[in-house]
């Protein structure tokens, strides 16, 4: 009793920090298999395609990278590289490759491998998502406009040096390093698989996929010459897909099941939370997301300036948080509080409707206007978007809410002069990685206001824009503090404009089962959801 | 016979070949872009427009559809855009799943709805009778994710006598099929009522009953046969719905099946994926019919005769 309470107090006080060595009831156990459940399948495990939140960790795990993250936290460490340095002008990464890793078909992993998974990722032929991430390796263009497979900037001299060679400096490419997409693959078992590498995955990851019938399970075992001792702790892992996420609820409580992976459905969410185990079995973690209204700044009158700062205060961002039950904290700025470079002491516009209504009088707007508030169509998100309609109607602007499809308000978002204001929710920005400079260039630069992009609110400040790519050359690792701070400093002062309106910051809910160890963190963990890695099965 | 079937494998192709044409005409109309679906929030106006053109999403749609047909031919139903494999292969992952579903589901709407039928056609006007009219009303009435969240909970929630979910042994078909056999069993149990309330009143019962057979025999022998033709017809037509999936039945118990399939591609904007099921469903839905076409004669002379 005293030690489960105990441990359920450290878990609560250690919050998103390293474990803390000296509380020994904390130690990971080896050993234990563990069942997930999921509702829909997962699409692919090939690394240079995969790009959804529930293949994400999986992903993670089935293969190393370069560079990864400490366990639950934003914490970039060397993973296959042993060391690696960076020239003073930023444009040469070089990397040492540990020795003796493995493919888990038996194969040793060689500096080639690592040119030839990103290569491979940047190809069109793959289809990926993630070529863009590689924007700044020399020959990039090349590759992408299909003229040669190579890309230039890589060179391996030896078996364990790889030679990162850029156009341009960025300060975030050990971050890109650390994506999925650059996730080290052995070419063989890739040309083996002829275009279903992503059914049939090899990697030199925490896990081997053992078994994948479709439609059912995926079976996951450890990997027993993964390159870190002690790493995983638990021994298998069962995806089991299909799995409707209240059933999936209903087999945890009964024991069948560790972790329904999709949460806690909105009606469920309370009744779990007040039950009596309810609390040990929610995690309910902040993820590097945050949730907006774009202001259109080419459809009149949200070009006003004045407009946009009113549409700012008269939204009552406590009041949408309490629809989410609580799941969600009111945002001031476009970072989310987990980032590094948040601005803790931005207050951002708070809410005043006479406030509002006095601005909107002094745009020439005395008796509001009427604009259009798109949101895409699944619970809660129609919800949401009419509390801020009726805050809206209270300063007088009459906001005709459109919900609809997903696919039908990313193509309105990106057409010009289309949608004056879109809800975010449900394809709100989740981080790719924990560096603010993901944050600004698909939604808030220039380069994202284009027709198909995901700049909804056509913003392009040119100066900001100098700023960010300034910001983004500061690639010396002793100035990550001043970095973050001049990108958080970009952030705030881009809320002068007022393009957006943060609304919410929303967190992630876990459910998981009484025998599940380790701290909340490592089930939300920033960079990869679950955390298949640290997670283990208390005795 | 043989004239016969071979007309209606005709009418088969034609049938698909509308469905294939339809389906792809109106999912290529809808407004959102699957290459931008695919490259995801962080890709490039390059990486879109490149995967456009992998996908051949920059040729006319005439094109496409000439392409696709052609694929058809050869067997191959294209690649999923999310899942990036066969479609053929996916589907045919589903195929054990859904044809033991939808054979037991039919298997229990006939037997539930020929017992209760033909009880409450010899029951006529009794207690029975109105007691089995009302259950069925309630079963073809009834909202099929109510009915199987409630068998859900009493017999694996709160008895757990049958697994919650997934596939793999007998217990775990039992609830989806209990689900599909009581709200399919109120149809059968309704038109097998009127149909031997029908054959109960000829001439012929009357005179085997007046030979002094048993009842049984009399039911069994000369009443059911005849009740039969329009059941069979039915049994088609469930085979082709069936075929197609069973959606809710199959999200709420985690049944592997097509209808899962075409669900998760639906809110993919998966179009191969949606196209093969559409395919299949229509197939499955033309051969249900075909076969209960080529059955009823062999059961009822009469047919063959005309």
């Amino acid at each position: 009793m005293f030690k489960s309470w105990l441990r359920n107090t450290t878990i609560a006080t250690v919050l998103a920090l390293a474990p803390l060595p000296s509380f020994a009831q904390d130690t990971p156990q080896q050993g234990g298999d563990i069942i997930v459940t999921y509702k829909d399948d997962i699409a692919t495990l090939d690394p240079a395609i995969g790009y959804d939140w529930v293949n994400w960790s999986m992903i993670k795990s089935l293969y190393s990278r370069l560079m990864d993250y400490e366990p639950g936290t934003a914490n970039l460490v060397p993973s296959l590289a042993e060391t690696f340095e960076v020239s003073d002008d930023g444009l040469t990464y070089t990397f040492k490759l540990r020795k003796g890793v493995k493919f888990t078909n038996g194969r040793e992993v060689v500096a080639s491998d690592v040119k030839y998974s990103i290569e491979r990722a940047v190809n069109p032929k793959t289809q990926g998502p993630g070529a863009g991430f590689f924007g700044a390796i020399k020959g990039f263009e090349d590759v992408t406009a299909g003229k040669t497979t190579t890309l230039e900037g890589i060179t391996a001299p030896d078996d364990s040096t790889v030679t990162f060679h850029l156009s341009r400096p960025d300060a975030t490419f050990l971050h890109v390093l650390a994506i999925n997409f650059a996730s080290v693959v052995p070419h063989e078992a890739v040309e083996a698989a002829g275009g279903d590498f992503g059914k049939k995955p090899v990697g030199s990851g925490t896990f081997i996929l053992k078994d994948w019938t479709i439609g059912q399970h995926l079976v996951f075992e450890r990997n027993p010459d993964y390159f870190v001792k002690d790493m995983p702790h638990i021994d298998k892992f069962t995806v089991e897909v299909g799995q409707e996420p209240l059933v999936a609820l209903l087999r945890l409580q009964k024991g069948e099941v560790d972790i329904a992976g999709d949460g806690i459905p909105p009606a469920k969410f309370l009744e779990i939370k007040n039950s009596a185990d309810g609390p040990k079995m929610i995690v309910d973690g902040q993820q590097l997301q945050t949730g907006y209204i774009t202001l259109n700044t080419k459809v009149k009158p949200l070009d006003n300036l004045k407009v946009r700062q009113a549409l700012n205060m008269a939204i009552n961002k406590d009041r949408i948080t309490r629809i989410l039950n609580g799941r969600a904290t009111a945002a001031s700025q476009p970072l989310p509080p987990l980032m590094p470079g948040y601005d803790k002491s931005f207050t951002g516009y708070a809410y005043d409707v006479e406030k509002a209504k006095a601005l909107l009088a002094e745009a020439g707007f005395p008796t509001g206007f009427e604009t259009v508030l798109y949101s895409t169509n699944t619970d809660p998100q129609p919800r949401i978007a009419q509390a801020v309609q009726q805050d809206l109607a209270a300063v007088g602007v009459k906001a005709e809410v459109r919900a609809l499809a997903q696919a039908n308000v990313i193509a309105a978002g990106g057409t010009e002069g289309e949608a004056p204001m879109i809800w975010s929710g449900g394809m709100a920005w989740i981080a790719d990685f924990p560096d603010p400079s993901n944050f600004y260039g698909p939604i808030l630069g220039c380069s994202g206001a284009v027709a198909g992009g995901w700049n909804w609110s056509w913003y392009c400040n040119q100066d900001i824009d100098k700023r960010a790519v300034a910001a983004d050359s500061m690639s010396d690792p002793a100035k990550v503090a001043e970095r973050s701070a001049t990108w958080g400093k970009i952030f705030t002062d881009i809320m002068a404009d007022a393009p957006w309106i943060p609304l919410i910051n929303e967190r992630r809910v876990v459910a998981k089962s009484l025998r599940m160890g380790g701290a909340d963190n490592i089930y939300i963990d920033p960079t990869r959801v679950i955390n298949y890695d640290a997670i283990y099965v208390k005795q | 016979m043989v004239l016969l079937v071979l007309r209606r494998l005709v009418q088969t192709a034609l049938i698909l070949l509308g469905v294939a044409a339809i389906t792809f005409l109106l999912l290529y109309a809808l407004p959102a872009d699957p290459a931008r679906m695919i490259a995801g929030r962080s890709a490039t106006a390059q990486t879109v427009a490149n995967i456009r053109r992998e996908l051949g999403l920059d040729q006319p749609l005439l094109v496409q559809f000439w392409a696709y047909l052609q694929g058809i031919a050869h067997g191959d139903l294209g690649r999923s855009y999310a899942q990036k494999t066969d479609v053929g292969s996916l589907i045919a992952a589903r195929i054990p799943a859904t044809l033991v579903l939808m054979a037991a589901g039919i298997l229990l709407e006939v037997v539930l709805g020929l017992t209760f039928g033909i009880i409450a056609a010899l029951r006529r006007g009794g207690v029975i009778d109105r007691a089995v009219m009302m259950a069925s009303f309630i079963g073809v009435s009834a909202p099929q994710f109510v009915v199987a969240l409630l068998l859900l909970y009493v017999f694996a929630v709160t008895l757990g006598w049958f697994p919650m979910s997934g596939f793999g042994t007998p217990a775990h078909v039992v609830l989806p099929a209990m689900t599909l056999g009581i709200l399919g069993a109120g149809w059968y149990a309704r038109m097998v009522r009127s149909a031997m309330i029908d054959v109960l009143n000829q001439d012929y019962v009357r005179t085997a009953r007046a030979k002094g057979l048993s009842s049984a025999r009399i039911i069994l022998r000369h009443a059911l046969p005849n009740a039969m033709l329009p059941i069979i017809a039915m049994i088609g037509i469930d085979i082709g719905q069936f075929m197609g999936g069973v959606v809710v039945v199959e999200a709420v118990y985690g049944w592997p099946g097509i209808g899962q399939l075409a669900w998760q591609a639906i809110q993919q904007v998966d179009i191969p994926i949606i196209m093969g099921v559409t395919l299949v469903s229509a197939l499955a839905i033309v051969l249900g019919n075909l076969v209960a076409d080529t059955i009823a004669p062999l059961i009822d002379p009469r047919i063959r005769a005309r």
